[in-house]
């Protein structure tokens, strides 16, 4: 019977299945910055590079306080063209014009770094990656690919900072067909410099996911601060009504 | 009708007694706090497993009272809807911690609420004189599976929306009436803004006060009867001479303190989850909704959160090859009903009747695969509540039951479990076989109850409860 037959292939196959590689990009793992001059680094590359195009309609320019920044520093150098420093950060591009430059509209960043979260990787570390693999690829539209989303329809908006790089991809035959050979990814090769070096690029990214989190949930670092204190609060709560419980049921027998 | 009389108080008698005796003349305050708490005597050796019905409870209050708050500030309007949590996370005052604990919360009472059962299954809490109990705590977890279901859907993410399109398209499965029904549920051909008001409605409103109704079914059910214990006997069959059971205390102030207690160990780890982890894993809060419903981009793996999973596990381990092993088994129920059971021969011939008109319409050619599914998903929910009559044992608790019984158990518990954590999981053919062989043992589970309930060696029952002064 199938389902018999089906048992014991998938029996037979159950180590196998559990070392499979889910395919994909492999994750790097995003750097943790979390000092207040990142963060503000951060900010001033989103708001320079992203907010163009993107927006982060969830996330007001003054909620930017919390990272240390003055109403004055944000008109100053975050705001462009009359914004008020309460707006919210939307984009001026209308959707259907984006449609039409890009192929697709760019999705909300409010909240992107949870939303890219997966069993791969957190949504900080598929930022990082993704930011940081892009590649000149002339058979697409805007001239630049991608390796963590294939055939991406964003440009890669800080190429001047990290240069020109293409890919490098060997053959190699198929594993499991020996007729067959695939391509497979075996690094990058930088065209032309960019105005930074990979290291300080690596780390301008690492900042800018580092704002990208933390945007994505502002309370973030009260709650956990919170949490400590409600933390011992209970523990002395539980210490108590244990003794209140312990001393009635003392006189059960 | 007695004529009414004034308590009188002596002249001296204290304010509070006084204004406690006005009331009682004109409503049953002290009985009704001594019948249901006060006086009620609850056995003594409740153990860890007795907790879960207070803190069941305590989380029902948390969600009515936070999800007020959040109903303050969320907007039931396709275009408002997912903005509005955020605002509610960023610009209401201490709105993410009102929407975490509602969020945890949620999860929260779906672990109680499975504990709670399992208490159930572990000593026979639902045998007579308990199986009305039993039955108004089942339609609990049903008004329960609703209500998430239907507030699921309010923050408006790809998972929300995708999720109840899923589950209400499940509705389309049944003959005749299924595509119309499922429209007359959405209020529209898709998941839109008219299915997220109305199931907006049915969220704050309609369910819950369901849901409060029955509790109160529930709790004077259980004071009427009284609680079942880990011993599985009744603590009423040994009166003391003040009528009261010898092996019973009153839930004042015994019981208490000691759910105080309870209350204060859930609060410490609930709290731990909401400061430190609220997304748990992307189990609680899942990472797909934090990207806007989009009715035209279908995320390429939908799963219900993690409550459900078991339940959709078996809707998804019913494909059309499983059926024919479904076929076989049906047939050899019937046969074993037929050859083993006390039935009257007129059961056992309707029995075969179901049972033939099942496998006919099993056939691939007559019902497709995808409504069995929905058969075997809704029936795998509603055997829970046929235990108190699937159940033979001559004893309640799991204690004095065989051992083997215990062995059953625990493959029926991870049966559960695997069935839920594939449930979660993206389809593949090995989780698809393991759901099947699970899917069997849960069924076989509640199906050969009768049978493999009452056989064994059993150890005798004591007379009196197993307690040991604290």
């Amino acid at each position: 019977m199938n389902f018999v037959k089906k048992l014991i292939a998938t029996l037979a196959l159950l180590p196998a299945l559990a070392l499979a590689n889910e395919g994909g990009f492999v994750l790097d793992k995003a750097p943790e910055r979390p000092s207040l001059s990142s963060l503000q680094n951060g900010a001033k590359l989103f708001v320079n590079y992203c907010l163009n195009c993107h927006a982060a309609s969830s996330m007001r320019y003054n909620r930017l306080k919390d990272l240390g920044i003055t109403d004055e520093q944000i008109k100053a150098n975050l705001l462009f063209a009359g914004d008020k420093v309460g707006d919210l950060m939307t984009t001026a591009m209308r959707p259907a014009d984006a449609k039409a430059w890009f192929g697709a509209v760019p999705p909300d960043l409010s909240v992107i770094a949870r939303a890219k979260a997966s069993t791969a990787g957190t949504g900080g570390d598929y930022l990082y990656t993704y930011l940081r693999t892009f590649y000149k690829d002339d058979t697409r539209p805007t001239g630049w690919n991608n390796m963590v989303v294939p055939n991406v329809a964003m440009p890669h908006v800080m190429w001047q900072l990290q240069g020109v790089r293409t890919v490098k991809m060997v053959e190699e035959k198929d594993p499991h067909d020996h007729s067959k050979t695939t391509h497979k990814f075996a690094g990058f090769q930088q065209e032309t410099p960019g105005t930074l070096t990979q290291t300080e690029f690596d780390t301008n990214i690492a900042d800018l996911v580092g704002y990208l989190e933390w945007m994505a949930e502002p309370a973030q670092q009260t709650r956990k601060r919170l949490g400590v204190w409600v933390m011992l609060l209970m523990c002395v709560f539980v210490l108590f009504t244990w003794l209140l419980s312990k001393s009635y049921w003392k006189e059960v027998k | 009708m007695a004529a009414f009389k004034e308590t009188k108080f002596p002249a001296n008698a204290p304010a509070s007694q006084k204004a406690v005796g006005w009331i009682d003349d004109r409503f049953p305050l002290s009985k009704l706090w001594n019948d249901q708490w006060g006086k009620y005597y609850a056995p003594k050796n409740f153990n860890f497993w007795y907790i879960f019905g207070i803190l069941a409870t305590f989380i029902l209050v948390l969600q009515i009272v936070t999800g007020i708050f959040l109903t303050m500030h969320y907007k039931p309007d396709a275009n408002l809807a997912f903005g509005s949590v955020e605002y509610i996370m960023r610009e209401v005052p201490w709105g993410w911690l009102v929407r975490y604990m509602h969020s945890t919360g949620a999860s929260a009472f779906f672990i109680v609420i499975y504990l709670h059962m399992t208490r159930g299954l572990l000593y026979g809490s639902y045998r007579k004189p308990r199986e009305l109990l039993w039955l108004f705590g089942f339609a609990i977890f049903l008004a329960l599976m609703a209500e998430a279901f239907f507030g699921y859907l309010l923050p408006w993410g790809q998972m929300s929306y995708w999720g109840a399109q899923v589950i209400v398209n499940l509705f389309g499965a049944i003959p005749l009436i299924g595509p119309d029904l499922s429209l007359w549920i959405r209020g529209d051909y898709v998941v839109s803004d008219a299915t997220l008001n109305r199931f907006f409605a049915f969220h704050v409103i309609a369910i819950p006060l369901v849901i409060l109704g029955l509790v109160a079914a529930h709790l004077i059910a259980l004071h009427e009867v009284g609680s079942n214990n880990p011993d599985g006997i009744e603590i009423k069959d040994n009166l003391g001479p003040d009528g009261h059971p010898v092996d019973g205390v009153p839930s004042h102030p015994y019981y208490t303190v000691h759910d105080l207690f309870g209350v204060s160990v859930f609060l410490l780890v609930f709290s731990a989850v909401i400061f430190f982890a609220p997304e748990m894993g992307g189990y609680f809060l899942e990472y797909n909704n934090f990207i806007p419903a989009d009715s035209l981009k279908t995320p390429t793996h939908i799963a219900p959160t993690w409550y459900f999973t078991p339940f959709y596990s078996v809707l998804r381990a019913t494909t059309a090859d499983f059926m024919y092993v479904l076929m076989g088994v049906v047939a050899a129920y019937v046969a074993f009903l037929w050859l083993k059971s006390r039935l009257s021969f007129l059961t056992k011939i309707i029995v075969a009747i179901i049972g033939i008109v099942v496998i006919i319409g099993m056939l691939p050619s007559v019902l497709d695969a995808k409504f069995w599914g929905v058969v075997l998903f809704g029936s795998s929910v509603v055997i829970i509540a046929l235990l108190p009559w699937l159940d033979h044992s001559p004893v309640r608790s799991i204690r004095y039951r065989p051992t083997w019984h215990k062995y059953v158990l625990v493959v029926f518990g991870l049966a559960f479990i695997t069935l839920g954590y594939l449930g979660t999981q993206p389809p593949s053919p090995a989780g698809g076989v393991i759901s099947q062989i699970c899917t069997l043992l849960y069924f076989g589970f509640f199906l050969l109850m009768p049978w493999w309930s009452a056989m064994g060696h059993f150890k005798p029952v004591p007379k009196r409860v197993t307690f040991h002064p604290h």
